[in-house]
């Protein structure tokens, strides 16, 4: 029963067995060893990386915490605490999922600030946006059903007032509202789904994740200069060079989320949620995680509801159809003198609006909204379909490696 | 490039602490041990506290997440605490005949509440319900400085205000009215170590029993955070050193 010799790829006679039969070892060499990587990527390349060891982080916290969870309205709460204060380092595996969940959002705003500023969206790679879009909306989605799951005030009232947005939806609305609930108001049957969906969304993530990475793979990482790869002398491979890089940047970070686990756990959680959640008592202010908070601004910022959800939902709508408003061949901002200064702004813009919408909707703050509203789809419905008529880019680089020759001589 | 890494890491990072931090600006700030990368909570205190607790609040405010077995880590032993628990009666059952019986409390039991449920507890109280302290202090912003400050905050109303029937005027009350009278006076309670048993000072072992109450994981977590920190510098110094080496020859 012996077939052909099976080939001799590898020293180890196990790799080769296992490679003969699935060739996932040659395909980790290609994709994590000899994947070529620009060499003049900057840190911010390691965010996607940074984000990655988030998730698993978050995945493998999160089924420990679940194992000693009960999603019942009248015990939720009381498990949360027997965690913390009765399961071994349950204290320490619940304030890293908590914490865990806003360092996730610092890390992917970063990320997507990041393929924003140096064009990463555009051709080829444009699929690989709309990937991470989705990659985006569904951490939305299930942080939002994580936060209900202690069974705070804030758990209980963020959860209305969100699946409140779906009856101002014409028609349909009230029944598709209570059709999520599984009841008239959030209750015993919306916890318990919620927290079987705030279970199963992480795997949807990751497989999602997945898919970006495999896309990103397909044309190889974009680079400060947005210019493609010319040579094998403008890159570096992925091990050891970008391993070291990221690992630095992994020890960074770790220094980072270490010092507010254990010296400031509760900075980023509403002290609300410290309060078992009661539906006769409604807190003065409802708040969003911060996280959520600009689209929440956006929210409010409308005076009429339906309007309000609409524009809440298209903001992030729009940022599917980026690689086609932007109509500019040049990628990298840093060789677009004036779209680079719009850029900045929108960034600055959507953290003020970030800002008021953890504040009163009222007064100044809800101007300040309104304004940052205005700019935010003036950004992607006038400013970049139209800034290439007037804007001259800079000289690109011929290649990556003409950039270093300025430089060190 | 490390530099707006850094500074755009802690932007995030340092907004975020404002948003959760601007609204306390206005409370006196009181010093704890507790407080701080080293911080720990004074044994004597604690005890103190637990004292301050069942013998002025416990009247009135449950701590429901708590045990009595947790008093040991305040250092208790465990004849002391089983001594405190048995104070107590609990209803446990059913028993082989089918009936309910009361019996006295074990270090295993919750701490037992003043009350049978929220009901009568806003019936005893004029309709005001007496919160649960278990995890008070990270339940009000600022939750040490505020409980300390609200305990010595009861004053004479200004003239022209008119506080409600059952109300009590209290300067660091939102709305400055609050249905709880005022608990903690010099020499409520009379300490056996002799410490002093001014207002203050029952206040502050209060505070600091109830921050531990909320917060048990507090020493473990302070001083597992300083290693783990630690670990990641050193991890981070060696990797850097590698790092430079190997790009060396890149650019």
């Amino acid at each position: 029963m012996s077939g052909p010799a099976e080939p001799k790829k590898y020293k180890n006679p196990v790799l080769n067995w296992i490679e003969f039969r699935l060739p996932i070892i040659s395909y980790f060499e290609r994709e994590y060893g000899d994947y070529p990587m620009p060499k003049n990527c900057n840190y911010f390349w390691s965010f996607g990386a940074l984000a990655t060891i988030i998730l698993v982080v978050m995945i493998v916290s999160g089924i420990f915490l679940a194992m000693n969870y009960t999603p019942h309205t009248d015990m939720a709460f009381a498990s949360v605490e027997r965690i913390m204060r009765d399961v071994n380092y349950g204290w320490l595996l619940r304030y890293i999922h908590s914490n865990g969940a806003a360092f996730f959002f610092i890390v992917i705003y970063i990320h997507i600030l990041r393929g924003m500023y140096y064009g990463s969206y555009k051709y080829p790679r444009e699929l690989n946006w709309i990937l991470g879009v989705f990659i985006y909306l569904l951490m939305m989605a299930t942080s939002f059903l994580g936060y209900t799951l202690p069974w705070g005030q804030m758990s209980y009232w963020g959860a209305t007032v969100i699946t409140n947005l779906f009856s101002a939806i014409p028609i349909i609305g009230e029944g598709l509202k209570t059709w999520l609930l599984g009841d008239y108001t959030v209750g015993n049957a919306t916890l318990n789904r919620f927290f079987a969906l705030h279970y199963v969304l992480p795997f949807v993530i990751f497989g999602v994740v997945a898919l970006h990475v495999a896309a990103v793979h397909v044309h190889g990482s974009n680079n400060p200069a947005g210019i493609d790869i010319k040579s094998k002398g403008d890159t570096v491979t992925f091990f050891p060079y970008m391993l070291f890089k990221d690992a630095l940047a992994v020890c960074a970070f770790g220094v980072l989320i270490s010092a507010v686990i254990f010296f400031g756990p509760n900075l980023m959680a509403e002290v609300d949620n410290y309060i078992p959640a009661d539906p006769l008592v409604t807190p003065a202010h409802i708040v969003p995680n911060w996280y959520l908070a600009p689209f929440y601004a956006i929210l409010r910022a409308v005076p009429d509801k339906l309007g309000g959800v609409l524009l809440m939902f298209g903001a992030i709508a729009i940022l599917f159809f980026l690689p086609w408003l932007d109509r500019s061949k040049v990628r990298s901002c840093n060789y677009r003198p004036m779209y680079k200064w719009f850029m900045m702004l929108f960034f600055v813009n959507f953290f003020i609006l970030g800002y008021v919408g953890l504040k009163p909707a009222e007064g100044l703050y809800l101007l300040i909204a309104r304004l940052g509203l205005i700019y935010y789809f003036g950004f992607f419905l006038i400013i970049t379909p139209f800034i290439n008529w007037i804007e001259k880019p800079k000289t690109l680089p011929a290649s990556i490696s003409d950039i270093y020759l300025g430089m060190n001589k | 490039m490390k530099i707006f890494i850094l500074f755009s890491l802690l932007f995030f990072y340092t907004s975020n602490l404002f948003a959760a931090e601007s609204s306390t600006k206005s409370l006196p700030q009181h010093e704890w041990s507790f407080e701080g990368i080293t911080g720990t909570f004074d044994r004597g205190a604690l005890q103190r506290g637990y004292q301050v607790y069942s013998e002025v609040c416990s009247g009135c405010h449950s701590m429901k997440l708590l045990y009595y077995r947790d008093l040991i880590d305040i250092g208790f032993s465990e004849d002391q605490v089983k001594a405190i628990a048995s104070e107590f009666t609990v209803i446990d059952g059913p028993n082989d005949e089918g009936e309910m019986f009361e019996r006295d409390a074990r270090p295993a039991d919750r701490f037992v509440s003043p009350y049978l449920n929220d009901n009568e507890a806003r019936a005893n109280n004029n309709g005001a319900y007496p919160p649960d302290l278990s995890v008070i202090t990270k339940a009000k912003k600022d939750g040490a400085n505020y409980i300390y400050n609200l305990l010595l905050g009861y004053k004479d109303p200004p003239a022209d205000m008119e506080v409600g029937e059952g109300m009590y005027y209290n300067i660091y009350m939102e709305g400055n009215q609050i249905a709880m009278p005022q608990p903690i006076y010099d020499e409520s309670v009379d300490y056996a170590d002799g410490t002093n048993n001014s207002a203050e000072q029952i206040a502050e072992d209060l505070v600091v029993f109830l921050t531990w109450a909320a917060e048990p994981e507090l020493e473990v977590r302070k001083n597992l955070g300083i290693k783990v920190i630690l670990f990641f510098i050193v991890l981070g110094f060696i990797i850097f050193l590698a790092k430079n080496r190997l790009w060396r020859e890149v650019h």
